[in-house]
């Protein structure tokens, strides 16, 4: 951990083999659990373990652990704009039917 | 055009006083980590908008999944997972050398930023190329959406005996015909934007390296390298999420 004159932060070399290490065996547990039964947790674990390689991207090649608060923030909207995204699609996927198709004489 | 911000007389010396300027230093900022901190902010931002931009294709493929998850399983199941894995592989591997790339920038290793950026661009082109191959498989399996598809046909003419209907399928043939082309089509849109993404990202890395080759860079200043490297490892993200759901449903 050492920092250039300008005050940018310098990953040593071993985090970056460290980290492609890691997003290797993540790749390689995800086939594995894709083919194990586990019900409805498949796509869950299959999107955890997504999730975390996703993490380790950001934080360690895109530098995002070692940036200011401010590009900490922007980076957490991004996420928080999907999130509401798709949070009211599926809110309306849920309950579009609620009225309209209660079945007739009922 | 004057190559070299850099280098031509010497270093700049940061630690001098404010008349020591960078020749890289733009004149609306006051330091060189301001200029970057203002780049690296205005990329987030940037990448934001691409986050939506996709977020609006995995919403359209969660909705769906959900509608027509038998059909999700079937077609992909009929997709050879080995490619697939081979490009994650290849396109993890590229961001490695991204991020190598950027590092040997910060480090002033003029040499090793090119090559790293080289490395960058040959593993991207062999995504593509492995996505070309995939795609000409889709094209002969009739498993591209319009007037020629055809779920079964590739099954059928091979004998590999009927995909379906397997085990638990409820969906009549034309059901199965009908929902498995909106799998393909949510394929071909989401994994075609990733690779005209890539696309852009190996014109730009075609650039930044030559650029790097004639001194334009050092530890100071940097910001092109950087902020391709945020665009290239944001794409790979995307492929970290495409992966599983359109290789991966119901292999079980």
């Amino acid at each position: 951990m050492s920092s250039g004159h300008s005050g940018v932060h310098v990953s040593p070399l071993s985090t970056y083999l460290s980290i492609f290490a890691a997003l290797m065996v993540l790749s390689a547990i995800t086939v594995g659990a894709a083919f194990v039964n586990l019900g409805a947790f498949n796509p869950i674990v299959a999107l955890a373990i997504a999730g975390v390689k996703a993490t380790l991207v950001i934080l360690f090649f895109m530098h995002v652990k070692y940036s200011s608060r401010l590009t900490k923030l922007t980076v957490v909207l991004s996420l928080f704009f999907v999130a509401i995204l798709f949070a009211e699609t599926l809110m309306d996927y849920a309950t579009r039917g609620w009225l309209n198709y209660t079945p007739m004489g009922q | 055009m004057s190559n070299g911000y850099a280098h031509a007389e010497g270093a700049p010396s940061m630690h001098g006083h404010d008349h020591a300027h960078h020749p890289a230093l733009q004149h609306h900022f006051s330091t060189m980590s301001q200029q970057r901190e203002a780049g690296v902010l205005g990329m987030w931002v940037f990448l934001l908008t691409e986050v939506l931009f996709f977020g609006g294709l995995f919403i359209t493929y969660t909705l769906y999944r959900m509608w027509y998850y038998e059909a999700f399983a079937l077609a992909s199941k009929s997709i050879e997972i080995v490619p697939g894995l081979i490009n994650t592989v290849v396109l993890i591997g590229s961001s490695l050398t991204m991020a190598l790339s950027v590092r040997s920038a910060q480090t002033n290793q003029r040499k090793a930023t090119v090559n790293w950026l080289i490395a960058t661009i040959i593993l991207g082109s062999v995504f593509l190329g492995i996505k070309v191959y995939e795609y000409a498989l889709k094209f002969e399996h009739h498993h591209v959406p319009g007037a020629t598809f055809d779920f079964f046909g590739h099954a059928e003419a091979s004998g590999e005996g009927h995909e379906a209907p397997a085990e638990g399928v409820t969906m009549g043939r034309d059901q199965i015909q009908r929902t498995t082309q909106i799998f393909f089509s949510l394929y071909f849109v989401m994994t075609g934007l990733h690779a005209l993404h890539m696309i852009v990202g190996i014109v730009i890395l075609f650039i930044i390296a030559w650029m790097a080759h004639k001194g334009r860079f050092d530890s100071e200043y940097h910001a092109p390298v950087e902020m391709t490297g945020l665009y290239w490892h944001f794409v790979d993200i995307v492929w970290i999420f495409l992966f599983p759901l359109l290789y991966l449903v119901e292999r079980h």
